[in-house]
Order: C-alpha cells, then structure tokens, then sequence
C-alpha cells in the first residue's frame, strides 16, 4: 500500500466543511464524469448511509454536483452550485437511501443519455476516495494515479497485450486490477501508471480487438 | 538506498546521524521515495500556508451563520471580549484562539480551509503556526519548514493509524493536529528534535481516548470550539518540552498506544453520533428541528 505523503497530510486546500463529506463528494464527482466523459441527459445522485443522513449539512450534495461539473475541491463556487447556469442546465436528482452493505459515506452516480452507466464510489476519509464498481465490474481507483480503465471482452492475451503496449513506451504500471463478468463475456481492466501514457499508446490499444471502452483518468490534482 | 522513516524513532536517528532539521529529512526521505520533489512539497506548504492565512483573514470579519444556524459568531465573541480585557494567558494566546476560532467557523460556512490533517481539525495548526510567526517574526521560509515539520508528524502517526475521527475518534483529527502544531511551534521556536518529538509525545498523551461524537452527524458541536482548546493544548506542549521534559512513554509507544484506544473505542463514540453528546436530551431536540 502506498504511504501517505506530507503532502497529503497539509493538503487539500478545500471548501469546508468536512474533507469526507465535502471534498471526498467533489472528488467522487471528478471522477465519475471522467470516467462517463459523454454527454448525459439525466444524473441520480444516490447517496447511502452518513452521506445521506448527513450529506444536507455538509453540502454532500453540493460537493458531488460541483465535482461533476469540473470543479475542483478548493472552489469558492461549491457553497452556491445550486443557483450556477451548468447546473441550472443540467436534468438531475437526489436520492437518500440507507443500505448496511455500503460503506458509511457512499454513493452511485447513475447517468442516462448517450450511454447508461452506473458508477459507485466511497468516501474513506481524510478525502481519500474510491471508486469500486462500474455497472457490474468491480474497479480500483483513487484519483491518485493516472489511470487507464479499460472494458473488453474476455479473451486470453489481452491483458499481455496492453501491458505490452504500455511497457514499450517505457511507462511503469504501479497497479494492475482486473474483474468480468463471466468467462469469454465482459472483463475490465484498471491500469494505474506512474507517469504519463501517451496518445499514441493510448490509440493503439484502443484499436486492439473488442476493446469496448477506453478512458485514460487522469489523476487529480487537489 | 536511503534509510526508512516509517518511525519517529527511525527519523529521531537520521537527523542525528546525518545531522539534519525534521523537515531536512523529511523532505530528503520523500524525494528519495520518487513520488515528489524537494520543489513540489515546498510548493504545496507554501500555497497551503497562504490559504491557512486567507481563512483566518475572511473568518476573523465573518459573523455569518453556518448551515444549521447552530454557529458563526463565536470568533466575533471573542474578539470583541479581547478588545475590552486582555486574556490572562498573554498576546499570543489571544490570537491562537480567536485565529483557531476563525479558521474553524469559516470552515462552517463552506469557506475555503486547509484540512491539516482534516477538516473538523483544520484551525488547529494554523492558529498556532501564523500567531506565533506573526508575534516573534518568522519569515515564510521559516514558518514552510515548520508546516512540513507539522506535516511529517502527521504521516509518521498516519503510518500507524487512519487519522479519520470513524476510525480513532477525534484523537485521530484534533488529537493529532495539537501534536502536528506543537511540533511546528517547537520547530520555529529552535527546539531541538528531542525537543520537537517530546512535543508531540507529550500532546498525543493527553488526548488520549478523545471521543467523536458529533451532534446532528455535523462538523459543528463540540468540532467549532475543540480547534481553539487543542491549538492551546499545543502550546502547552511545546513549553513543557523545551523545558526539556520528556515523555516517558517512547513516542512510538505513544502512538501505537493511541491505535489501541482508537480500535477500542465504541463504535458509538466514533463520528456516528449514536453515544456521548450527540445522544444528550439536547442533541436529540436539535435533530428534530435541524
């Protein structure tokens, strides 16, 4: 497991009040629109457990809407996302549900338009977060690394394919996390690197055979 | 291969070997790691430390209410009492604890803070890093060496421990920003790394077994007003060890000490706000209305 860093521990520089229910949620956002990254017609925002039963007062809400739209942990906009023309632009609702079999600070983001996807998301603390399922894959990301997050359908080599790819550009992999659905069906991939992939690499592997889905995720930055 | 920090210990040794200040082998030790530089860390206590100031600046003329309407006005409060009788505990003092007042309620408000190491906790380290700096003259490099000071002690207790107030209580957020601030006051004020680490072994001891136990599930009550008794609590650290008394417990053991009793305590008492204050007659009144 990574260590945390001084960095991490004087950091982030953020809209209060609470680095778990505000800058985690704003975090969660970021994410879960660079891994949609398409256009969307309708956004549910499902909130679970403590981000539900608390997320009003910590602005929960506010911070996962702001995340969504691009904004970053420190912006003085969060406090007044409500009443700004994206979001006045954008279909979405809240939902506040309680499950026992989430994480304490949870949430799914459910998007419909040009492509329906859910992605689900912890708060774990400190800011920290996690992303752990994608429609039915289970994922890893934390927005600490860039992250290739590839779907494709489940074949012997791919794997070796990519890393290949990867490798001859000489990028390290510091994390490599795999899951599908069933054997020869769907199966997604979650490539942390240190460093940066390069276009080309990326463009190569998605020309690779039934590659269904390519995002590259950047890490992020507050 | 550089040697492993992973321990107070461990850094105790190579700043005598290698004859280095904390945030020296701290940084040293980092960069070693690959993950940062030497520019990139400095950078970020630099830019922290710049927004630690703006949230004490924009909470010190604020007297807007939180969300809930339970709070805002207390650093007002304060401010205006100082004003007409001065604290008994001098200058300094004063302004840790209408600055940890500030940097809290403006927290509150959704203003802009730097969670160090969290958020509930975040006027803590601030208060008593920029007051001291302000009254015996500090220069800005000089009070960064101390934030990455601070910042070392809170990764070396993150090693051991979730500083997350779910996990330890709140001896894990404001419990270890006192350390973290006393270790920064210790730091600029020329203590020695004994001196510095006594600090912080002696202000994690006595917040052992501080409970999480938020009213209304917010960073509200008893968050608001723990940040000015904990930046104080630093402070009392920081004389006790540069009086070059030591904590008998070996920090180490301090901090593993400081695991047991955060895993100890109820789940009741940590950030669910199912014990303790958040269960009191009047904390239940206040969730009806909030």
């Amino acid at each position: 497991m990574r260590q945390s860093s001084i960095i991490d521990i004087i950091s982030p520089i953020m809209a209060g009040p609470s680095s778990s229910h505000t800058a985690g949620a704003v975090r969660l956002g970021l994410l879960a629109k660079n891994i949609y990254n398409a256009k969307t017609e309708k956004v549910i925002f499902k909130l679970y457990n403590s981000y539900a039963s608390t997320g009003k007062g910590h602005g929960t809400d506010k911070g996962l809407l702001a995340g969504f739209l691009g904004l970053s942990v420190d912006d003085s906009r969060i406090k007044h996302i409500f009443d700004t023309e994206d979001a006045k632009n954008l279909n979405y609702e809240f939902e506040f549900l309680q499950d026992f079999n989430r994480h304490p600070n949870s949430v799914d983001f459910v998007f419909e338009g040009d492509m329906n996807m859910s992605i689900s998301g912890n708060s774990v603390g400190a800011g920290e977060i996690e992303i752990t399922k994608i429609n039915d894959f289970s994922v890893k990301l934390s927005g600490k690394y860039n992250t290739l997050l590839l779907v494709y359908n489940d074949k012997p080599g791919v794997i070796s394919k990519v890393t290949g790819i990867i490798q001859n550009d000489k990028v390290n992999i510091a994390s490599l996390h795999c899951d599908r659905s069933g054997k020869g069906k769907d199966a997604s991939m979650c490539l942390c690197v240190d460093g940066e992939l390069s276009k080309p690499v990326i463009e190569e592997i998605n020309k690779l055979d039934d590659m269904y889905m390519v995002r590259y995720i950047k890490k992020l930055e507050n | 291969m550089d040697q492993d920090i992973s321990t107070f210990r461990q850094l105790y040794y190579v700043c005598k070997e290698q004859n280095k200040k904390i945030y020296e082998a701290a940084i040293d030790y980092e960069v070693s790691q690959g993950e940062y530089s030497e520019y990139q860390i400095r950078l970020q206590a630099q830019n922290s430390l710049n927004a630690m100031k703006n949230a004490i600046k924009e909470g010190l003329k604020s007297t807007e209410p939180s969300p809930s309407k339970m709070s805002g006005d207390d650093c007002d409060k304060l401010q205006k009492r100082f004003k007409k009788e001065k604290s008994i505990l001098g200058k300094t003092a004063e302004k840790i604890m209408t600055y940890a007042l500030a940097t809290s309620e403006q927290n509150l408000r959704m203003g802009t803070i730097v969670a160090c190491p969290t958020a509930g906790s975040c006027g803590i380290v601030p208060s008593a890093l920029i007051a001291y700096a302000e009254d015996y003259n500090i220069s800005e490099s000089e009070q960064i060496n101390a934030l990455i000071t601070a910042g070392e002690v809170g990764k070396l207790v993150a090693n051991k421990m979730a500083l997350a107030g779910a996990v330890g209580g709140c001896q894990a957020e404001c419990g270890v920003a006192s350390a973290m601030a006393s270790a920064a006051v210790t730091q600029m004020r020329g203590g020695n790394i004994k001196q510095i680490i006594n600090a912080v072994a002696l202000a994690l001891k006595n917040i052992m077994g501080l409970t999480c136990d938020p009213v209304c599930g917010l960073v509200e009550i008893p968050c608001v007003k723990r940040n000015p008794f904990l930046a104080i609590h630093a402070i009392t650290a920081s004389e006790l060890a540069m009086a070059d008394i030591i904590s008998k417990i070996p920090i180490d053991e301090v901090v593993d000490a400081l695991e047991q009793t955060g895993a100890l305590m109820s789940p009741l008492l940590k950030e669910s706000s199912q014990g303790g204050l958040a269960k009191t007659k009047t904390a239940i009144a206040l969730e009806k209305i909030f």
